[in-house]
């Protein structure tokens, strides 16, 4: 496709408006529980975000409000300049630029590898099928996975599984794309295939927000690493200050749990 | 295995034969034949001998006898002197014909049922749950006699027929409905309707190849729907309305002309569809629910509306978990519907199961061709729903 007028609106977007993503003092509830507690973020254009925390922290809440898979009560949420509100006209608009990459892949098991890559573009964004085909298999060349374009999910090992994921969410040609926990359901031996993916991707200028506790990854791609606890942003530094200089006792706490294992 | 197989060359034949997995499973299938087979043989030998000590042979000439007994309700011609055959294909269509109506009506009902169950509003939810609990957990019998017993008590007489907009009359003596006199131009609207549906047929493929080379999609759906009722609806009415609807009218005691619909078959055509629908309330909704939340999830992330989520991605995915156990509920109702011997409707039981059987005292041939007859419906049910599960299956491995 088009990739150099891509970039040059991008730049042009870029001197306006370098905030892609804006998140307001948001808070979220489920019931009386209190999940999200004053959320302030802002993501620029092209940033890598890395958000670690310890297990039911609300990592996993955060970025699914990002596309509404998850509805915040309190607050502002702007997406590319669009509020996120029970206005599903934007939620559409949202979620056409948002991909998402899920802990557990959420393939679809009934179709076949390609038309996994092919269903969003051809009824979402009404591309003709053969350009659909053609642009799914640069995807599937990209995570190195052209041969398996027939198969069914069923039929594919885990780490396959994860890069067809990623594959079908870059065919809707996202500017952003939020993976939660996207290594954490694989064998060890398959991690680092789906990770070398994603530091590619990375490379692209893709905007980036990823919830992992590869602290490997993080230190190698993140602009920013961000640590959550309570339904709270504890803290937030560049990776070489992360970790090597945490500010709080939690994170201290959490970066001496996972380093140690 | 081979390791075993090595250390003890000397294993006698017959040891090695029944540990092989292959050959086992060969042995035991001959074994288990040859069993059924000898029981078969026995069980029939027996009947003969018996049969033939009481001086009776097997013989189905008795079929080309007249039956001379009345049927309620006869779709061909029959009369009392129509031969016992005659009356065992009454019987037949009988049972096909509420076996039909049945799956149709508690397919509908059911899917239904399946949807409220799921839905977040907590009345509809609540209701169809009561309703599912209540019906499942009664008899079927009971809901056939309890209907039954509402039409035939609770109806009044054709006297004090209720009347419907002057059209219908319910009474306990069975529904008389209008009944349709086709003018010349009703088949021009006839034509309509199929050019119509032949129309559908090409226009969706026709859409698919728009949509493959140019990604624009049309309202298959509505479009269809348009041209399969709407344009001929219109013409209908164009044609000024071209069917005469006879109207029944008391005669006496009783409702004459228009058609009627007997007691006995809406008490089991209602029981037995409202029964089978709570059933099949339940299978859907298990199948639908068994689809994990995250391929909604997956689906909505990409901005796929929501009933497109539910027609490309769940409802394909639940339906093979639905279909096989709603087979066993086409064959349930279909089986089910020889309970309407207990309100006196004629199918293949009541028929030559029962009044000819009775008559001839032809027991061992009447029972056979009963069995014969359901088992034959009940295979077609089987292969049809089996195609058609293979059919959804190829599409996905
Ligand atoms: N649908 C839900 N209903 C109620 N509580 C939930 C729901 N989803 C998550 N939670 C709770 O919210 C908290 C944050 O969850 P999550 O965002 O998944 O955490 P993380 O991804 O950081 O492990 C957890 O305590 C979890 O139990
Ligand atoms: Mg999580």
């Amino acid at each position: 496709m088009s990739n150099s007028t891509k970039i040059g609106t991008e730049q042009m977007n870029t001197d306006q408006d370098n905030i892609v993503i804006r998140i307001n003092e948001m808070h979220k509830w489920y019931g009386q529980f209190h999940v999200l507690k004053n959320i302030n973020l802002n993501v620029k254009r092209g940033e890598k975000i890395v958000i670690c925390g310890p297990s039911g922290s609300g990592k996993s809440t955060m970025i699914r409000c990002i596309n509404r898979l998850e509805e915040h009560q309190q607050g502002q949420i702007v997406v590319d300049g669009t509020e996120l509100s029970n206005d599903l006209k934007n939620i559409e608009v949202v979620r056409k630029e948002v991909g998402m990459v899920f802990q557990h892949f959420n393939l679809f098991p009934h179709l076949t590898v390609l038309e996994n890559c092919t269903l969003a573009p051809i009824w979402v964004r009404k591309t003709p099928r053969l350009e659909a085909e053609e642009m799914a298999m640069q995807y599937l060349e990209r995570v190195k996975i052209p041969d398996q374009a027939n198969k069914f999910p069923g039929q594919l090992s885990g780490g396959q599984q994860q890069r067809v994921a990623i594959a079908r969410s870059l065919c809707m040609k996202p500017r952003i794309m939020l993976f939660d926990e996207p290594t954490s359901a694989l064998d060890p031996e398959m991690i680092k295939e789906v990770l070398d993916v994603m530091i590619e991707l990375a490379s692209e200028g893709i905007t980036m927000l990823c919830v992992t506790h590869e602290m490997g990854f993080a230190k190698t791609v993140a602009d920013r690493v961000i640590f959550m606890d309570g339904g709270e942003i504890i803290e937030e530094n560049s990776p070489q200050h992360f970790f090597d200089n945490p500010q709080h006792d939690r994170t201290r706490l959490f970066l001496s749990q996972i380093l140690n294992h | 295995m081979s390791e075993t197989a090595l250390s003890q060359p000397q294993r006698n034949i017959v040891s090695r034969l029944w540990n092989d997995k292959e050959t086992r499973s060969v042995i035991i299938q001959i074994i288990a034949f040859a069993a059924i087979f000898a029981l078969f043989f026995y069980m029939i030998r027996n009947a003969v001998i018996n049969l033939e000590a009481i001086g009776k042979d097997i013989d189905f000439a008795f079929l080309t006898q007249p039956a001379s007994y009345d049927i309620g309700q006869t779709l061909i011609e029959y009369t009392s002197r129509s031969s016992h055959f005659t009356a065992m294909i009454v019987g037949i269509i009988n049972t096909l014909l509420i076996a039909v109506f049945g799956i149709f009506l508690s397919t509908i009902l059911g899917f239904t049922l399946g949807v409220l169950r799921l839905s977040k509003n907590w009345l509809t939810n609540k209701l169809a749950y009561v309703y599912i609990e209540y019906t499942r957990n009664v008899p079927v019998l009971l809901h056939i006699l309890l209907i039954h017993g509402l039409i035939v008590h609770a109806l009044p007489l054709p006297k004090n027929a209720l009347n419907v907009g002057d059209a219908a009359f319910l009474t306990n003596r069975g529904f008389f409905l209008p009944s349709p006199q086709f003018e010349f131009l009703f088949w021009l609207v006839l034509g309509l309707f199929i050019i119509g549906i032949i129309f559908s047929l090409w226009f969706r493929s026709y859409a698919k190849k728009i949509q493959d080379s140019t990604g624009k999609y049309y309202p298959v759906f509505w479009i269809s729907l348009g041209a399969i009722v709407g344009i001929p609806l219109i013409a209908y009415f164009i044609l000024g309305s071209p069917i005469q609807w006879q109207i029944p009218e008391l005669k006496g005691f009783n409702y004459k002309g228009g058609m009627v619909v007997r007691p006995e078959f809406i008490a089991l055509w209602i029981a037995l569809s409202c029964y089978t629908a709570a059933f099949i309330g339940e299978i859907v909704r298990a199948g639908i629910t068994a689809v994990s939340w995250g391929q909604t999830e997956a689906s909505s992330a990409f901005g796929i509306n929501r009933s497109r989520t539910l027609s490309l991605v769940v409802i394909p995915q639940a339906l093979r978990i639905i279909i096989p156990p709603l087979t066993s509920q086409y064959l349930n109702i279909t089986k089910n519907s020889s309970l309407a011997i207990a309100i006196g409707y004629m199918d293949i039981v009541a028929t030559i199961g029962g009044i000819s059987l009775n008559q001839t005292g032809r027991e061992m041939e009447c029972m056979t061709i009963v069995l014969l007859l359901y088992l034959s419906f009940s295979l077609l049910i089987s292969a049809f729903m089996n195609w058609y599960n293979k059919r959804i299956k190829l599409t996905e491995r």
